[in-house]
């Protein structure tokens, strides 16, 4: 931890741990296989050659249309009983728990722009005066685990229809406190299982589960579930997002 | 027929051994097998299922390093590209191989009939070194083997599929007994692949002149054979 709270910055912090991680394979290798020549005979530094990642990009693009084509707007995810939700759901960001966004609620704003025809600020207060509904569904990260919990909110759709959105816009993007930043397409945002959520396990979103608001959106891996979001967008342009734009598959669909 | 065009036919059958569809959809199969696993071997890095990893250099997916510099993480969105991408030659160049097999009746000549009885006599013989080769005829062994991987094959897309969409493709998974039980039969599968790699790797540089064969689909001249 003396390394972390050394470092200022949260990308410096996941060089630190992802270095420490590294030599972690590093000693693994060497206590592993001695597998030196094969090794260097499979850098795979293939990627990197600019025509193969375009060729790849290109891929990644062609997925996002191919997952859009599969994505069914009235499919609801699995949903299970609410004794198999974890109550102590699993902290997840690109940096320790150190460098968690501390948000006041009582000076907390929701901005709103791009396509929406009121675009007023919303205090925590009005938010919580939605009508919200629960789920109990299955969190997917892309790196393979998954988690079962229970949040609570008010579905995207019906804030999307309450401040004037155009829904047959393309696009709704998040932006997060912690500089995070990500956005999903209209058919998954109208989806009845996606919540913008202020409560897990019942009760309001600790500061490491995104306080005051988080994306739940089941219909997607875990890496489009923004937390700690401060600002909506709703546009025609592509907006990418935090992973998304470091090679992450942008659709996301689960 | 005239006993010269019968001749000629015969002759002609004897000198393929290897189809050119299946030559083709091998060495396609080949290259995607050798991305999917390697690549997947990142992705399970990113969340072991298991008490281990795979050594990062026996991994797909780009530099480490520079996706740790440039990037901010660890080399899985490159693993994810290529996963994603092998898919799709895996399972396009999988379907046309097993249509061909069917529809041509490659499977039936060159695959079946095939038992138990017959596997372990010719298993017995193998390990014996009294197995002979011959060009176009698969043994009892090779027969298992072939079917086993190519049903194999078949369960990794299904599988993978139950992993990657559980909600669009909610029953797949159900049959696969849920979102975590396919992530295992994905990994046994690649396991039992790569067991099968060995072998048949091991079987080509044991019995080496099986190699240009896959290639050019001819058997030397001198060499029995069957017909396929």
């Amino acid at each position: 931890m003396s390394l972390i709270s050394s470092t200022s910055s949260s990308k410096e912090l996941l060089r630190a741990s992802s270095a420490a991680r590294q030599i972690e394979r590093r000693l693994f290798l060497r206590q592993g296989l001695s597998l030196g020549a094969l090794t260097l005979l499979t850098g795979c530094d293939v990627t990197d050659t600019s025509a193969v990642q375009g060729v790849l990009n290109g891929i990644s693009r062609w997925n996002d249309r191919a997952q859009a084509a599969l994505f069914n707007p009235h499919r609801l995810m699995p949903t299970y009983p609410e004794s198999q939700a974890v109550k102590d759901f699993r902290y997840n960001a690109y940096y320790g728990a150190s460098q968690i966004p501390k948000i006041d609620g009582a000076t907390f704003k929701l901005n709103l722009s791009g396509l929406i025809d009121n675009r007023k600020p919303w205090t925590l207060p009005e938010l919580y005066a939605l009508p919200q509904e629960s789920q109990v569904t299955r969190h997917v990260c892309v790196e393979g685990w998954s988690m079962i919990g229970k949040w609570t909110g008010v579905p995207l759709r019906t804030f999307l229809q309450r401040i004037g959105a155009d829904l047959t816009a393309r696009y709704v993007g998040f932006e997060c406190a912690d500089g995070y930043y990500s956005s999903i397409d209209m058919g998954s945002a109208l989806h009845p299982q996606t919540f913008l959520t202020f409560k897990i396990s019942d009760e309001i979103l600790a500061p490491k589960y995104g306080y005051p608001l988080k994306l739940r959106i089941p219909t997607k891996l875990g890496f489009k579930n923004p937390k700690w979001i401060t600002a909506m967008f709703v546009t025609n342009r592509f907006p990418g997002g935090f992973w998304e734009d470091r090679g992450y598959n942008w659709f996301g669909g689960v | 027929m005239s006993d010269i065009t019968a001749g000629r036919l015969q002759r002609a059958s004897r000198l393929i051994v290897h189809p050119l569809t299946v030559r083709i959809t091998h060495w396609l199969n080949a290259l995607a097998i050798v991305i999917m696993i390697m690549s997947g071997w990142r992705i399970y890095n990113s969340d072991p299922i298991f008490p281990f990893s795979f050594p990062v250099g026996l991994t797909l997916g780009g530099s480490y390093d520079g996706s740790v510099d440039i990037h901010n993480e660890d080399g899985l969105a490159g693993a994810l590209q290529w996963h994603f991408a092998g898919m799709w030659l895996l399972t396009i160049n999988g379907i046309a191989y097993i249509a061909y097999g069917i529809l041509s009746g490659h499977f039936r000549r060159a695959l079946f009939p095939v038992g138990p009885a017959a596997f372990v006599r010719d298993t017995i013989a193998a390990l014996q070194f009294k197995l002979p080769h011959h060009y176009g005829v698969y043994n009892a062994v090779q027969r298992t083997l072939y079917l086993g991987v190519v049903a194999l094959g078949v369960i990794m897309v299904l599988s993978g599929l139950a992993i990657w969409k559980p909600g669009q493709l909610q029953e797949l998974t159900w049959l696969f007994g849920g979102f975590d039980v396919a992530r295992v039969i994905h990994f046994l599968g690649m396991t039992g692949i790569v067991l099968f790699l060995i072998v048949h790797v091991a079987l080509v540089i044991i019995v080496p002149k099986t190699l240009p064969t896959m290639i050019t689909g001819r058997a030397p001249a001198d060499e029995p054979h069957g017909k396929d």
